[in-house]
């Protein structure tokens, strides 16, 4: 008995030994496919006449963007027109984030409205929303809304605001501080402030898409405070919104956050569908760049490396915030 | 009106002057806008756009000859349904030892069916033949699903064996009948397409990702570094770009990862990257699901003498696939939803074919139609797995735990 027990075990059941076979094992097999891929790679890449090179970033483009906040044509180079596109990317994104915090904040909330027509308005818009495939609703909301609306003297006027088939118009200022509000020019319109219908139902759909996640955020948020805490807050003699303020956001934020990360990190990652409704964000731009060059390595590095790090940028600011929201411990 | 029916009203909408107007006012927006859209919808839009192309829609340019194997397959599927459904109701569980063979939520279920098999194939204005197809299918479901409810507890050990089966056979099958081979003739992938091509992407990434997530799961929870750093910066790098930048990737790059003439047709290649997109996120839900059993299970299952594997497989997966499975069966959805992305990568999927139609000089400004036709097909399939998926949640509750 003593000697079964003293004998070392078999070499399989070696804890020291087990773990690094397997981790040799994998590493090996992890670095045969690596090498056999790679090495695929750069023999068909060099057959192509293709082998990795930058130097076509300097050369003229040769392609328009139709809208963009940098000024650019086609003459100018490679690389002007992919920051074009990731400008136009970070515009949509970060007037998406806004719209659809808005919006979710909104329906969220909504969702513990006294009034019950409130509340099943709020859960049938969420559930409707999330059931259906972004890109259809951005293709709806271009082709069914954005283009069917009417242009000329038939646009949709408010004060100050036009809504016709060639984009929304605002009212602004223009040349110094002359303030004009949009005007008709030989049937076209024309304002100091222009969004295209392009940029419209991108930015449409992705607030409401993701407004519709946010919301579900929001309500879990202010669902996981205990109802304890607003009976204790009214016992004290806190009004309703001052017990909001100082009770109740405060610890719906905790659970708030985090949720949001997810959803703005998603909303800034399907900002890259803005092609199917024709607006030139960066992964249009630089699906034209590998159509024209075909350097097809050199255009996923710079799309992976851009998204990569608006991903961490916007994840920065939500741990950031995170950190402010959290609870301080002593 | 009843006393109770005017106070829950009153109640619910008009509790104080506020909550009046803005019930009001709702109600006339939302009236509004119903009246719009039905009456648009009825006199107003055109359907023959759906009624032309339903076979686009379906299939894609699947050849015609061919077809009769897809009706073969959607019969098959249906007596498949009829039997699982049947056995499901009439054998008994350990933890509901009799059960209603025809429960209420069932015979619901067979309503709206028939409804739908009576207007559906009638509202696309098919031929008298094909609707008399569809009423066949329906038929042969019901009918097989009354009397596998019926005898399933006498033939109790075949339906246990051959339920479980049964499934990944007709896949198999479905897969041969669709694509060729075994004496049929070969129909290329680049021939399918449509709801088939959809259905055909997302079956075969959710089967293949979901091994793949619980490997990478485990992986990133491993005491292994190797192992944890290499999932780990699998599902970020995944997790960090954009979808249709991989689909991109796929399209454009696999060709040259591979050596010459090996590397799949354009179809397979975005089949392959939909299943390694879906299991990095699969991985994170599963490991949600592996986070949450608590480290005394595994402890106690070593220490009752079972290896790694066993301990794995018999004591913590179960608990934690669980506690997965609603975030799991999100995946899968928003994985069906996923599928559409194929068309901006030029695949006749359901919405590259509808996309195809409108580019038809013919169809011209019928989009409104043929989107909102598409948009109530995927809410459907969506909503029906996230209904099965609650489904499923409460049947699997362990009936020992709880209150």
């Amino acid at each position: 008995m003593a000697g079964r027990l003293s004998a070392s075990p078999p070499w399989w059941q070696n804890r020291r030994l087990v773990p690094w076979l397997v981790q040799g094992a994998v590493g090996l097999g992890i670095l045969v496919v690596i090498a056999f891929l790679l090495g695929n790679l750069v023999r068909n890449l060099s057959a192509a006449g293709l082998l990795l090179s930058w130097r076509w970033l300097g050369q003229p483009a040769s392609f328009d963007i139709a809208e963009s906040l940098l000024p650019f044509n086609a003459s100018e180079p490679y690389w002007r027109g992919l920051l074009a596109g990731l400008v136009n990317t970070l515009r949509v994104v970060g007037l998406g984030l806004i719209g659809a915090t808005l919006l979710g904040t909104l329906v969220g909330s909504a969702s513990f409205s006294s009034n019950g027509l409130v509340k099943r308005l709020a859960r049938i818009y969420v559930e409707v929303i999330r059931n259906i495939p972004l890109l259809l609703q951005l293709v709806f909301w271009y082709f069914v809304v954005f283009l069917a609306l009417p242009n000329g003297e038939a646009a949709i006027q408010l004060p100050g605001i036009v809504l016709s088939k060639s984009g929304l118009f605002l009212a602004g200022f223009e040349a110094g501080f002359h303030w004009s509000g949009p005007s008709l020019v030989d049937g076209v319109w024309q304002g100091p402030l222009r969004f295209t219908p392009e940029f419209g139902a991108l930015l449409t759909g992705l607030v409401v898409y993701t407004g519709a996640f946010i919301a579900e955020v929001v309500r879990g948020g202010i669902a996981a405070v205990p109802k304890g805490q607003w009976e204790a807050a009214t016992s004290l003699g806190l009004g309703p919104l001052l017990s909001l303020r100082r009770i109740i956001i405060p610890q719906a934020l905790r659970v708030i956050v985090p949720g949001l990360n997810t959803q703005y990190i998603s909303l800034a990652k399907n900002s890259s569908l803005a092609v199917a409704c024709g607006y030139s964000d960066l992964y249009s731009v630089a699906e034209t760049s590998l159509n024209q060059t075909g350097r097809a390595i050199e255009v996923i590095v710079i799309l992976l490396a851009a998204y990569l790090a608006i991903d961490l940028a916007i994840s920065l600011v939500m741990n950031g915030l995170n950190r402010l929201v959290q609870i301080k411990e002593r | 009106m009843p006393r109770v029916v005017r106070s829950s009203l009153r109640k619910e909408l008009f509790a104080n002057p506020i909550d009046g107007l803005v019930s009001v006012l709702l109600i006339s927006g939302v009236g509004a806008a119903g009246y719009g859209l039905i009456h648009w919808a009825l006199t107003q839009a055109q359907w023959v756009v759906i009624q032309a192309n339903s076979t686009l829609f379906a299939v894609g340019r699947y050849p015609i000859e061919q077809q009769w194997r897809l009706w073969l397959l959607v019969a098959l599927v249906a007596a498949a349904t009829g039997l699982s459904w049947g056995a499901l109701r009439g054998l008994p569980q350990r933890d509901r030892p009799i059960t209603a063979v025809w429960p209420r939520n069932d015979r619901i279920a067979a309503i709206v069916l028939v409804a739908l098999c009576g207007w559906a194939p009638a509202a696309l204005g098919l031929a008298w033949p094909i609707q008399a197809r569809w009423w066949a299918l329906t038929a042969l479901l019901l009918v097989l699903r009354w009397l596998a409810g019926r005898y399933a507890s006498r033939l109790r050990k075949v339906a246990t064996l051959g339920l479980p089966l049964l499934w990944p056979l007709l896949y198999l099958v479905g897969m041969v009948l669709i694509g060729g081979g075994l004496g049929l003739v070969t129909v290329g992938a680049n021939e399918w397409g449509g709801l088939l091509l959809t259905l055909i992407e997302a079956s075969f990434a959710i089967l293949l990702s979901a091994p793949l997530g619980v490997v990478l799961a485990l992986g990133r929870r491993s005491s292994l570094p190797l192992l944890r750093w290499g999932s780990i910066a699998y599902i970020e790098f995944i997790r960090g770009a954009p979808l249709i930048t991989l689909l991109f990737l796929g399209q454009n790059i696999l060709g040259f990862l591979l050596p010459g003439g090996l590397a799949p047709d354009r179809i397979w290649r975005a089949a392959w990257i939909l299943t390694f997109f879906s299991a990095a996120y699969l991985a994170e839900a599963v490991r949600a699901g592996l986070a949450a059993v608590p480290r005394g299970q595994l402890e106690a299952a070593r220490s009752l003498g079972l290896n790694l594997p066993q301990a794995l497989s018999r004591v913590v997966l179960p608990q934690a696939l669980r506690i997965a499975l609603p975030a799991t069966v999100g995946q899968f959805i928003s994985l069906l939803q996923d599928t559409t992305l194929l068309s901006l990568i030029g695949l006749l999927d359901l919405l590259g074919t509808a996309r195809s139609v409108m580019a038809n000089p013919l169809y011209l400004g019928k989009s409104a139609e043929v989107y909102l036709t598409l948009a109530v097909l995927f809410w459907c399939c969506c909503a029906a797995l996230g209904l099965g998926s609650r489904a499923l949640e409460r049947r699997l509750n362990p009936p020992t735990l709880g209150p």
